[in-house]
C-alpha cells in the first residue's frame, strides 16, 4: 500500500507560498519607534539583540500596515543580523503581513470550541455582509477577512478578533451589526468590546 | 473547594497592585527571602507542585535540575496559551497579574536567576498590556527590580510578545522563539534546565504553575498537598467549553470528578441533547466517553482511564457532534500550525487532514481508514517534539471509539447525522 495519497497539493496551502514580492517604499523607522525599539531591545543581553526581532518587526508593522522587503532590510539593520534571518521569522509567523491589509482585520477563530459553537455561520455571515472570501480585503481597503486558528478564549466562542480587540460570543446575526458599527463609528468601535468576564 | 487562584478575578480592580496588596499580595516573596533558595525548591518538591502547562512534572524537580554552577541563569514563563481548549493562563494574566510576578519573582530566588521573561501568544495584546501596567507597578513599589524589598536580591520580569505560533508552546521552541527565530523545537536532551535560553540553565514554567508558587510559599507544602489527592495537590483551573452551558474557568481540587465539572459546574450539554464524548485536556489528548467520566479529574486519574489531563481543557461534544468532521477540523488546525522541522509532522498531518477532508464530503473509500491509521503511527514517535503524537490523536482516538461512524460515511458518502445539525447551529446563546 502506498503512503502516498493521490491528491493533488493546493497551490495555496504551504507556508512557502508566502513570498515578498513587495519592495515598498523605502522604509525606515520614525524616531519616535527608533527610540521605542532601543528600549525595548535593552531587555535583551546586549549580544543577544536579535531576541528583539518579533518587536522590532511589530513596529515596523505598525508604522507601515504590513512588512516589506525594505522593511526587513531596515529591521536587519538595526539587530545587525541578515535580511535572511529576519525573512526566515516573518515567514514563519502568520501574525505579520505581508502584503497590504484593509483597515480592520477580521480574524475568526475556526479552531475546535468556537466551531462547536457556530463560527463556520459566523464566517459565513461575514463572507455574504462584506462580498469578500477568507483571505481577501475588500475593494475600499477598510475590512481584511481571514480565518485563523485557536484564539484561546474558548469560553466566549464563537470570538472575532478586530485588529487587536475581542469580539466575543458573536452570533451570525450580530456580523453585520458589527460591520456596520465598524463602518460607522470607526476604531472607537473597538474599544470595549472584550467584557470581563462575568460572574457566572 | 472554594477558589484560591480565581478567589478575586471577577472583582474590580483586582488587576492592580492596590488590591493585591490589600490581599496579603507579596506577602510569600517577604517569607521567601527569609528562607534560603535551596529551603524553596524543597519546599516545592515537598508540597508536589506539578507542571500546569500539559505534561505535569514535578515543578521542584525542573529547579533542582537547573544547573546551580552556570551564570546566568533564566525563568521563561510560558504564556504561549494555545492549546484548543485552554484559556486559564488567560484569566490569570488579564485579571491578578500580580500573583504571576510575585511566581516569577520567587522563582527566580529559588534558581538565582536575575531575569524572567514571560511569552505570551501574540493575540492577548490586551492581556500584554495589563501585565505590563502591573510591571510598571510592581517596579515602582519595589516588588522587582534591584534590591527587591531589601533583600539585595535583584530581578528584572520582561514580556516578550509573540506572534502567532502554536508550536511555541512548545519549551525548547518557545526558547528558539525568545532568542528571535523561528519556534522551533530543539533535540533533548539536553534540557533546558542544563541548555536553554542564549545555551543558559532555563527553567520553562507555565503561568498557572508560577502562580501556585506563592501560595506554597505562604502556606506550607503540607496544606497544599492535602489539598488533593496524593500526587496531584494544590488547586487546579480547569477550562471547560464547546457544548456546555456555561463555558468558563472552574477552580477546584483534583478531587473533582470530569462529570461534576462538566455537568455540574458547567451546566451540562444544553436542553434535548445528550453528551457524546468528552475531550479531558484539549485537542491534543485522547476522547473518554460518557461512562468513563465519572473519575477525579487529576493527572494519575486521566491517565489511568486512557487520556491525559493536559493543560485541563475540558471540551465536551454532545449527539450534534460529527467526529469525521471533529478530525478534520482538529487535522485543519495541526497542519497549520505544524512547524515544519520534522518531515513526517510537516507532510504526515496534510496528507492526515485530505483523506479526512475526503471522507467528510463523502468521497473516502474504506482503504482510506487503513490508511488514516498507518499516517498516524507513522509519525507519532517520530518527531522531535510531542507534536507529532499530538495531532494525530484525535485521529486515532476518534477511529478507535467512532470507527462506525466513518464507515458509515464512507457507506452513504454523506455525514449520517441529521443533515442539518451542524448548519442550523447557529451559536449556543449561553
Amino acid at each position: 500500500m502506498s503512503f502516498h495519497p493521490k491528491m493533488s497539493y493546493d497551490a495555496a496551502f504551504h507556508k512557502s507560498a508566502r513570498t515578498l514580492e513587495d519592495e515598498g517604499p523605502p522604509f525606515e523607522y520614525t524616531p519616535e519607534n527608533r527610540a521605542r525599539f532601543e528600549e525595548i531591545a535593552k531587555r535583551y543581553p546586549p549580544e543577544r539583540r536579535r531576541s528583539a526581532v518579533l518587536p522590532a518587526l511589530y513596529l515596523a508593522q505598525d508604522q507601515q500596515g504590513y512588512i516589506t522587503a525594505n522593511a526587513i532590510r531596515h529591521v536587519a539593520d538595526v539587530l545587525g543580523i541578515t535580511r535572511a534571518d529576519v525573512e526566515d521569522v516573518v515567514s514563519f509567523y502568520t501574525m505579520f503581513y505581508t502584503k497590504p491589509v484593509g483597515r480592520f482585520v477580521l480574524q475568526v477563530c475556526r479552531t475546535l470550541s468556537c466551531a462547536l459553537n457556530g463560527a463556520e455561520r459566523v464566517t459565513e455571515a461575514l463572507v455574504d455582509t462584506l462580498h469578500i472570501r477568507p483571505g481577501e480585503t475588500d475593494a475600499s481597503g477598510t475590512f481584511t477577512l481571514i480565518e485563523v486558528e485557536c484564539l484561546g478564549a474558548c469560553d466566549r466562542a464563537p470570538v472575532v478578533m478586530v485588529n487587536d480587540a475581542w469580539h466575543e460570543c458573536l452570533r451570525p446575526e450580530d456580523a453585520s451589526k458589527l460591520i456596520d458599527d465598524l463602518r460607522t463609528r470607526g476604531e472607537a468601535a473597538l474599544s470595549g468590546c472584550h467584557h470581563v468576564v462575568e460572574k457566572r | 473547594m472554594d477558589p484560591i487562584l480565581i478567589e478575586h478575578v471577577r472583582e474590580p480592580n483586582a488587576f492592580t497592585l492596590e488590591f493585591y496588596l490589600a490581599h496579603d499580595g507579596y506577602q510569600a516573596l517577604r517569607t521567601a527571602f527569609g528562607k534560603k533558595p535551596d529551603e524553596i525548591i524543597e519546599l516545592v518538591k515537598a508540597s508536589g507542585l506539578r507542571g500546569r502547562g500539559g505534561a505535569g512534572f514535578p515543578t521542584g524537580m525542573k529547579w533542582q535540575f537547573v544547573d546551580k554552577k552556570v551564570e546566568p541563569r533564566y525563568i521563561a514563563c510560558n504564556a504561549d496559551e494555545s492549546e484548543p481548549g485552554t484559556f486559564k493562563d488567560h484569566l490569570l494574566m488579564e485579571r491578578y497579574p500580580h500573583l504571576l510576578l510575585e511566581g516569577c519573582a520567587i522563582g527566580c530566588y529559588a534558581i538565582g536567576a536575575r531575569v524572567a521573561y514571560i511569552y505570551i501568544r501574540g493575540e492577548f495584546l490586551h492581556v500584554q498590556m495589563n501585565l505590563e501596567r502591573a510591571i510598571e507597578e510592581a517596579y515602582a513599589k519595589g516588588y522587582l527590580g534591584r534590591n527587591i524589598l531589601g533583600s539585595g536580591f535583584d530581578c528584572d520580569v520582561y514580556v516578550h510578545r509573540g506572534a502567532g505560533a502554536y508550536e511555541a508552546g512548545e519549551e525548547t521552541a518557545l526558547l528558539e522563539s525568545l532568542e528571535g527565530k523561528r519556534a522551533q523545537p530543539r533535540n533533548k536532551p539536553p534540557f533546558p534546565a542544563l541548555v536553554g535560553l542564549y545555551g543558559k540553565p532555563t527553567a520553562v514554567n507555565n503561568v498557572e504553575t508560577l502562580c501556585n508558587v506563592p501560595l506554597i510559599v505562604q502556606k506550607g507544602a503540607a496544606w497544599y498537598a492535602a489539598l488533593g489527592p496524593e500526587k496531584n495537590g494544590g488547586p487546579k483551573l480547569y477550562c471547560v467549553s464547546g457544548h456546555v452551558r456555561r463555558p468558563g474557568v472552574y477552580e477546584d481540587s483534583m478531587n473533582v470528578t470530569l462529570r461534576e465539572l462538566v455537568e455540574g459546574r458547567a451546566g451540562g450539554v444544553r436542553e434535548g441533547r445528550t453528551l457524546k464524548a468528552v475531550i479531558p485536556g484539549g485537542s491534543s489528548v485522547p476522547i473518554l466517553m460518557p461512562d468513563q467520566i465519572d473519575i477525579p479529574a487529576s493527572f494519575d486519574s486521566v491517565q489511568k482511564a486512557g487520556s491525559l489531563l493536559g493543560s485541563a481543557a475540558i471540551v465536551a461534544l454532545d449527539d450534534t457532534t460529527c467526529v469525521v468532521w471533529l478530525a478534520e477540523n482538529l487535522l485543519h488546525f495541526y497542519r497549520h500550525e505544524s512547524c515544519g522541522k520534522c518531515t513526517p509532522c510537516r507532510e504526515g498531518t496534510d496528507w492526515l487532514y485530505k483523506i479526512l477532508r475526503k471522507i467528510e464530503r463523502g468521497e473516502g473509500q474504506m482503504r482510506d481508514l487503513d490508511l488514516l491509521q498507518n499516517i498516524s503511527t507513522n509519525i507519532a514517535g517520530k518527531t522531535l517534539c510531542a507534536f507529532g503524537d499530538a495531532a494525530v490523536t484525535p485521529v486515532l482516538t476518534t477511529l478507535k471509539h467512532f470507527r462506525h461512524e466513518y464507515e458509515a460515511h464512507v457507506r452513504e458518502g454523506r455525514c449520517t447525522l441529521p443533515a442539518d445539525w451542524r448548519a442550523r447551529q447557529a451559536v449556543s446563546a449561553h
